[in-house]
């Protein structure tokens, strides 16, 4: 009998191939988009902790001889004898494969493949043979040797104990450098004093573009949560539509005897095995979809930090155990209320579109409640929201409460509508149009949060583009960035660059705490280019003037905003005061930073020289210059990163991701639009007795049609009208709330209404192409069918 | 002093390629092992045996500032073998550990250096005597040495002076730790006069007092069933001195043993269960910070309390350590060690 149910439950399906389409199509969809973001999300970060493990390059000072030679170890054992808690690093290449050497009982936690607490592993990292650490691909090239795969260590580099990386280089005890560990003891000796070749390289802190990509990690994985939330009002519509027109089913296999437990456990199976088949297919979709975004993500990661990033995506088993996961819950939330209607109905209860339309209506007053506590709850946590889970419950509020009161807007607005029509016809119109809303609604909300979250991407995107290049401006806005390896190099770059550019402004910059916060402090040289490209978000009239003659500082809004100060307080650098005489916007900067003149920062920080410099030249002349650079100095090319570069690689990312956000609004207004075209053929149906008398009272059915169609482009646009400050909402609440409480910096919004309007208009189009089939369909309804509504015929 | 010869052994993680090797309790592969009767041989022995797998060189002390204040201080240094032979360079199967501490009423400084042999980095010469880690190091003649060690909070810079012989505990300085006949080398200097200036981060503090130099080396020293460990170092009011120690053993019995150490220098060892102590009060963490300590042999029935309950080693391998003040049959001071507690 459980065979033959599931038959009859099934049978549903065949007969509305569409349908389940439908069903397929926005959960796999609404899987793909989720899985898609959290793969690339995932990915990108996994290399950004295997390139920073690996070498801890970003997160460490280091020590290293100012001639760029390699010290001998005798230098490791006097610093470490004077009290210097140093870790000793040996680099070379070998076979195209970076070797780095450690020492895993003095390094830093965390840089080490093996810890000293990992028991038995140190054992034979230290001793015997040894062991090398890499990454699969790196692996094969390393020919000859046995080599521990790990996915934990960058591409290309191989890490090993520093004894066996000294043997496999030739370099017998000689160091490349010396890492400097973040607690040093009381009392250490001067550097000067005990190894005075060498140069503290401070540790780099240019990894604020991999922060603000982090940013743009964040608000993607936002939308990649949205777009399942439109998935599933489209499945929960799709679902609910099924199951209300199986009700004669249902009714008659309960009454053959078919126990109702039993019958809304196999519908709950019936539906969990789509949502598996929808899950695997959705997450193979956002695995394609991750692929095509990730050599971009790839090669940006190559552009911007020379670190090589694995371009292959790995499946990774936590993939389809999350796709599937959400899949299932996703399909149970939506599905949970069609399920317990069906539990709870009366045995002989059958469809009837009127009752069906006064319970809506009755539910209407419940869900309107609920959307007006979702959304006062929403407004209260706007003004006082500042956690990131906090923000996002916020975000959540706000789609699910509008989403929940559209039905109840565009019923009073209707009902107004209806009061002010003249003739007869305009209000047969806005009460049949009321009467259809029930039916309507769901694909409404779906197309309600499609756009709205279609106008947040695309405000997100935009703005956050804006801000981007904007920031790259003020930050890379020399034509030319050379880094040099020791003091020698930074010489001879001078030496060279002197007569070539207009410019040199060397990039020096200290770890410090300033008021409590971890901070770094950058020396700048007195230059135009500061004055012209930064934006201080507040300001002493003078405050370029008193910076750069070491009488005040100017700090990022990341500090003003942690430590509560602001221009005209003081913070205290190395032990001097400094007055504050400006903030500037730092987008993607995680910690507090400073900014003084060149001379306060020699006197407050001599130990330390600058290791970069921006070089402002015609950038015509940038290309040369590097070619020359190299041949009269010897400092490689890879050293110098061309600003135009760094910008074209950040924009294409930029635009890779307008394309998805692109195929993202077509995708999810596609499928909004395929809801109300659902509705609207189940409607058609249904409705032929409402329609019937009009047609009765004169009306041509081609008018019907035409009102049909006119009605489904009004509701669209309706909703297209909510929508929008809707949208904006969402967008702002990413940019000035989410985003702050994550890294503690606001993301300006810009408003693009071209784009708005481009995307109303899509939406119109595709509730038009939604509504023509069936108002075709009504417009052609053969008299004899519409006559039998009056002979109790049908 | 076994702790550390128990926590370098089974606990210590730098030593957990002791995995590598036999368990503990097993044979030592390759290496020496304590015999009895033994022979020292000084200057010599005062410098590591690599031939042996674990060996220590530990020094606490009492201190009291010019207004009063009880300070306690530690400087360790641990050497573990990954196999019985010296190496040159960084293949050398030579691991060296410095703990060191500071402990005062109200705080508890710690800190720890790790170190790989044949480099220059830690290591101990016997003649001129120096032992060292880093900036740590212990060095001197004997009669008069220095003692430093950093960390980022504390410092210390010490002077000791010798006032009194070496002690061998046990057999002559064979000293068995369990009932199967596990067993070490142990020898004490506990008369060291010490003085010198603590750099805390209230300020520089001077300091003077007494302090415990403890040697220890060994290959196999604890039994299976052994773990932990509760070690005493007393220096009574009228000049009499007492070592002793208690293993934790899994059946709930213990292990102990006592050296009674005159004013002249004249020691008296104590075999298993000649002394008995028992645990009177737990700190927040469960770990004993009140005994009763009773050697009825000598009529010793005292209290041994912490001096700051909060002394935990938070190192690679914790563990308890700290000054304590000693009241009862006898009035004095000293160290205790726990071990098996985290």
């Amino acid at each position: 009998m459980t065979g033959a149910a599931l038959q009859a439950l099934l049978s549903h399906w065949w007969r509305n191939p569409l349908q389940l389409f439908t069903l397929l199509a926005g959960l796999a969809l609404a899987t793909a988009l989720w899985s898609g973001v959290q793969a690339i999300n995932a990915e990108a970060r996994a290399s950004y902790d295997a390139a920073a493990a690996t070498l801890g390059e970003a997160q460490y000072d280091r020590l290293a001889r100012r001639d760029g030679l390699p010290m001998p170890q005798s230098t490791f054992v006097r610093l470490r004898r004077a009290g210097w808690l140093v870790s000793p690093v040996v680099q070379g290449r070998l076979e195209e494969v970076r070797i780095v050497g450690i020492e895993p009982l003095t390094a830093p936690f965390g840089i080490a493949p093996v810890a000293p607490s990992e028991g038995a592993g140190i054992a034979a990292f230290l001793t015997g043979a040894g062991q090398i650490f890499a990454n699969a691909e790196t692996a094969a090239q390393l020919s000859g040797l046995t080599v521990i795969i790990t996915p934990r260590i960058a591409p290309g580099t191989a890490v090993t104990d520093i004894g066996i990386a000294q043997r496999l280089l030739g370099k017998p005890n000689q160091i490349d450098s010396l890492i400097v560990l973040p607690d040093q003891p009381k009392g250490q000796a001067e550097l000067g004093d005990i190894a005075p070749e060498l140069s503290v390289q401070a540790a780099q802190e240019g990894s604020d573009i991999a922060r603000l990509t982090d940013s743009l990690h964040l608000n993607l994985s936002a939308f990649g949560l949205l777009s399942f939330a439109v998935g599933i009002f489209i499945v929960h519509g799709a679902v609910g539509l099924a199951f209300e027109q199986r009700r004669p089913v249902v009714r008659t296999m309960r009454a053959l005897g078919m126990p109702l437990r039993r019958l809304v456990v196999l519908m709950g199976v019936e539906l969990m095995i789509f949502a598996l088949i929808a899950g695997v297919i959705g997450v193979a979709l956002g695995y394609v979809i991750a692929a095509l975004l990730l050599p971009d993500v790839a090669a940006t990661l190559h552009g911007l930090y020379g670190a090589d990033v694995s371009g292959t995506l790995q499946l990774r088993p936590v993939w389809w155990v999350s796709g599937l996961a959400i899949a299932l819950g996703g399909t149970f939330i939506a599905a949970s209320g069609a399920l317990y209607q069906i539990a709870n109905m009366p045995l002989l209860a059958a469809a009837h579109p009127r009752a069906l339309a006064m319970a809506a209506g009755r539910r209407a007053v419940i869900l309107g409640t609920a959307a007006s506590i979702l959304l006062a709850v929403a407004v209260v946590m706007i003004v006082t929201v500042n956690s990131l889970v906090g923000g996002f419950i916020m975000l959540a509020a706000l789609m699910i409460g509008a989403a929940l009161g559209l039905p109840l807007v565009l019923d009073r607005i209707l009902a107004l509508a209806g009061k002010f029509a003249k003739s007869v016809t305009a209000q047969w119109f806005w009460a049949d149009t009321r009467q259809q809303l029930p039916g309507l609604s769901l694909a409404l909300m779906a197309l309600l949060l499609a756009m709205s979250a279609n106008v947040g991407v695309s405000t997100m995107v935009s703005s956050f583009r804006l801000t981007f290049t904007g920031f790259l401006d003020q930050r890379l806005a020399s034509e030319l960035y050379v880094r040099t390896e020791n003091e020698a190099q930074s010489a001879a770059l001078v030496a060279f660059a002197e007569p070539r550019t207009d410019v040199i402004l060397p990039i020096q910059s200290a770890r410090s705490r300033i008021a409590g916060q971890p901070a770094e402090v950058f020396g700048a040289r007195d230059h135009a280019t500061y004055r012209e490209n930064w934006v201080l978000l507040q300001q002493t009239p003078q405050a370029w003037d008193t910076t750069f003659g070491g009488q005040t500082v100017l700090i990022n809004e990341q500090l003003s905003r942690r430590a509560g100060l602001g221009v005209g307080d003081e913070v205290i650098l190395q032990g001097t005061p400094f007055a504050i005489a400006g903030v500037y916007g730092d987008y993607g900067n995680p910690i507090g930073q400073a900014v003084i003149g060149e001379n306060a920062f020699a006197s407050l920080y001599p130990a330390i020289t600058p290791q970069r410099f921006g070089l402002r030249m015609d950038p015509a002349a940038v290309s040369g210059f590097v070619a020359e650079l190299e041949n009269a100095t010897g400092i490689p090319a890879a050293q110098a990163v061309n600003q135009a570069g760094i910008k074209a690689l950040s924009l294409a990312v930029f635009e890779r991701t307008f394309t998805v956000t692109s195929a993202l609004n077509v995708l999810t207004l596609a499928v909004a639009g395929f809801a109300i075209l659902m509705s609207l053929l189940t409607l058609a149906s249904m409705r032929v007795p409402q329609l019937a008398p009009a047609w009765a009272m004169g009306m041509t059915r081609r008018q019907i049609g035409g009102l049909e169609l006119l009605r489904a482009v009004m509701l669209a646009l309706l909703t297209a009208v909510v929508a929008l400050p809707l949208g904006l909402a969402l967008a702002w609440a990413l940019l000035a709330v989410v985003n702050v409480a994550a890294f503690g910096w606001k993301l300006p919004m810009y408003l693009f209404p071209l784009d708005y309007a481009r995307l109303g208009l899509l939406a119109l189009l595709a509730a038009g192409l939604a509504a023509l089939w069936p108002a075709r369909r009504l417009a052609r309804t053969p008299p004899a069918d519409l006559l039998k509504v009056f002979s109790n015929e049908r | 002093m076994n702790a550390k010869a128990l926590f370098l052994a089974i606990t210590l993680p730098v030593a957990a390629f002791a995995q590598g090797f036999a368990g503990l309790g097993s044979d030592a592969e390759g290496f020496a092992t304590p015999q009895p009767d033994p022979q020292f041989s000084f200057p010599a022995d005062h410098g590591a045996h690599p031939d042996f797998r674990i060996e220590w060189w530990y020094l606490t002390a009492n201190l009291t500032s010019d207004d009063g204040t009880p300070y306690g201080l530690q400087w360790t240094l641990f050497r573990s073998a990954l196999a019985p032979d010296e190496g040159d360079g960084w293949t050398a199967p030579q691991l060296w550990m410095g703990n060191a501490a500071v402990t005062t009423p109200e705080d508890h400084f710690v800190s720890e250096r790790l170190a790989r042999g044949g480099v220059g980095q830690a290591g101990v010469i016997a003649d001129p005597f120096e032992a060292w880690i880093d900036d740590w190091v212990l060095e001197g003649d004997w009669q008069n040495m220095r003692l430093t060690a950093s960390g980022p909070e504390f410092a210390y810079d010490m002077t000791l002076t010798a006032q009194g012989p070496l002690i061998f505990h046990g057999d002559a300085g064979y000293s068995v730790k369990s009932a199967a006949g596990q067993a070490s080398y142990y020898y004490s200097q506990p008369f060291f006069a010490i003085e010198g200036v603590l750099r805390l981060p209230e300020g520089d503090i001077a300091v003077t007092g007494n302090a415990w130099y403890d040697r220890e080396w060994s290959s196999q020293p604890l039994a299976d069933n052994q773990t932990g460990w509760d070690w005493f170092s007393l220096s009574f009011d009228d000049g009499n001195k007492l070592m002793g120690f208690r293993l934790q053993q899994t059946d709930g019995e213990n292990y102990t043993s006592a050296t009674w150490i005159t004013p002249e220098g004249d020691a008296t060892p104590f075999a298993d269960g000649a002394l008995v102590a028992t645990p009177l009060a737990l700190n927040d963490s469960g770990v004993p910070v009140r005994w009763r300590v009773e050697l009825p042999a000598k009529g010793v029935d005292v209290t041994v309390a912490a001096l700051n309950e909060n002394a935990w080693m938070a190192t690679s391998i914790p563990y308890w350590e700290g000054p304590v003040t000693v009241s009862g049959t006898h009035g004095g001071v000293g160290y205790l060690e726990m071990t098996g507690y985290d």
